[in-house]
């Protein structure tokens, strides 16, 4: 049997006083879609902000290909808290895109998608550039290569930051509310990409989303979080069709109202 | 009293040897300076508390002390401690005594730098892998450093103006040389006017040129950051 990728075990996470995630556990398969969903202040930005180690949990255990991400053992075999090599090994297999899409805004466009492949993993430049332009052509920009980011629309923009994150091949890609910052005519061309991501296959993709249709559409599995937990987890049809806890009826009735 | 063109006009050259020892003295200060205010800024960064605060509150005492009191002590009282003391030549006293007091400055410049590139720029750092110090030169520094060089012009202006203290401990420049010129003539008009006009002559410029610098950065930033 294969096994997860990621594993969630127990985890939490407070801010201050505010506990945020009461307990995690999840697993995530290799090239498996996992869709969160869930109102606002739930929790579902901090669990994959967990994976991208930009926070630390405060209980509970990370596993990435069965590696302890915050956790590692020193010369004399004892546990101790990962330190920034460690990090980087594991996080190597992690991407992410961002709600605020976060271009290097003194870079041009190829520029932002070359930096990581040349400066990480000392890549050849030429070959950087190749792939970066191939890249860019398959989100559909290789005419904006050398603008910069201030020079794009919105959807444009996240187009380069999801091609830039793709460059450093990851097996696990986060995406955090990709469209909640675009105009709503630039929504579909940045859904279009993740879609022909998902279709693609092998990689396994995290989103965070408020596009109910869409999870339905790609996600082979959602999960419904509220106040810090999983409250129902299953496939997009089962919990969005015929949701069972009153909470994620809720959910979907004021969702589907508000549009 | 009276004003003598003659005397006005001798002086010119003698005070013009002085320019040039006003000028090398600022932009030695000024480098200095500029690179010890980086000191500052890592010293504040370091995550150890009592490490932090320390250099913080030397660099606040250091910032709300005259920069008169500094040289004198780093020129008189330094060299009379046991033990660490040195002496130095006016020169040198007056390039550290002034670098450093000016470093406090800079590195206030280079934080607010630092601190207006947006969190967003770090954590997509972060999330390409990059390592800390990559952060630092490809990602951080060239967003913070740019908006700040009007600000850090304005300091060189300031700096030069206040290079003349170094007259004090003996560095001969045109203060100085002003000095010596109204003691033996007994003439302090004409030389002091003449330090005068070197010193507005100079600086004038420099702050029409920061002015337009200001100008044409304060355009680039404002698109770059209007929407990353």
């Amino acid at each position: 049997m294969e096994e997860p990728i990621v594993q969630y075990k127990n985890i939490r996470k407070s801010f201050g006083d505010v506990e945020v995630l009461k307990g995690i556990n999840l697993d995530i398969m290799p090239g498996e879609k996992v869709a969160l969903i869930g109102p606002s202040g739930s929790g579902k930005t901090t669990i994959i902000r967990l994976l991208m180690t930009l926070e630390q949990p405060t209980g509970g255990i990370i596993e990435v290909n069965g590696e302890n991400l915050w956790l590692m053992q020193n010369k004399k075999n004892e546990l101790v808290e990962a330190d920034d090599k460690h990090l980087r090994k594991i996080r190597g297999d992690i991407g992410m895109v961002f709600q605020h899409f976060n271009l290097f805004p003194h870079m041009t466009i190829l520029e932002n998608c070359m930096l990581a492949p040349t400066i990480v993993k000392k890549k050849d430049k030429a070959d950087v550039k190749k792939t970066a332009l191939e890249m860019l052509d398959k989100v559909g920009l290789s005419d904006k290569v050398d603008l910069y980011p201030s020079q794009l629309s919105g959807g444009q923009k996240q187009r380069v930051a999801m091609a830039r994150a793709l460059m450093m091949r990851p097996k696990v890609m986060l995406f955090d509310e990709v469209t909640s910052a675009l105009d709503p005519e630039l929504v579909g061309e940045v859904l279009e990409v993740i879609r022909d991501l998902a279709k693609a296959g092998d990689m396994a993709m995290i989103l965070v989303t408020h596009e109910m249709d869409f999870a339905l559409d790609i996600a082979d599995r959602v999960l419904f979080l509220n106040e810090g937990t999983i409250e129902e987890e299953g496939h997009p049809t089962e919990i969005l069709v015929n949701p069972k806890s009153e909470r994620l009826k809720d959910f979907l009735t004021r969702f589907t109202n508000s549009r | 009293m009276t004003w003598s063109w003659d005397v006005f006009i001798n002086v010119i050259p003698i005070i013009f040897k002085g320019l040039w020892i006003t000028v090398g003295l600022t932009i030695a200060c000024y480098l200095f300076a500029m690179i010890f205010g980086f000191f500052w800024v890592f010293m504040s960064r370091i995550p150890w508390r009592p490490v932090n605060w320390l250099f913080r509150w030397i660099a606040e005492f250091i910032r709300s002390t005259p920069p008169l009191v500094q040289l004198f002590f780093i020129y008189y009282a330094w060299p009379a401690i046991p033990v660490i003391g040195v002496t130095l030549n006016p020169f040198v006293a007056a390039i550290l005594g002034l670098g450093i007091h000016f470093s406090t400055y800079t590195s206030e410049v280079y934080r607010s730098g630092i601190e207006s590139v947006d969190k967003g720029q770090w954590e997509a750092s972060t999330a390409l892998n990059l390592s800390t110090a990559q952060k630092w030169r490809h990602i951080i520094l060239p967003q913070a450093i740019p908006p700040t060089i009007p600000m850090l012009g304005n300091y060189l202006i300031i700096m030069f103006k206040e290079v003349p203290l170094a007259s004090t401990i003996g560095v001969v420049a045109m203060l100085h040389l002003a000095n010596d010129y109204g003691a033996q003539y007994y003439k302090y008009v004409e030389p002091l006017t003449v330090v005068a006009l070197f010193f507005l002559l100079l600086s004038y410029p420099s702050a029409l040129l920061i002015g337009r610098l200001e100008k044409k950065y304060n355009r680039r930033f404002d698109k770059k950051t209007a929407t990353l």
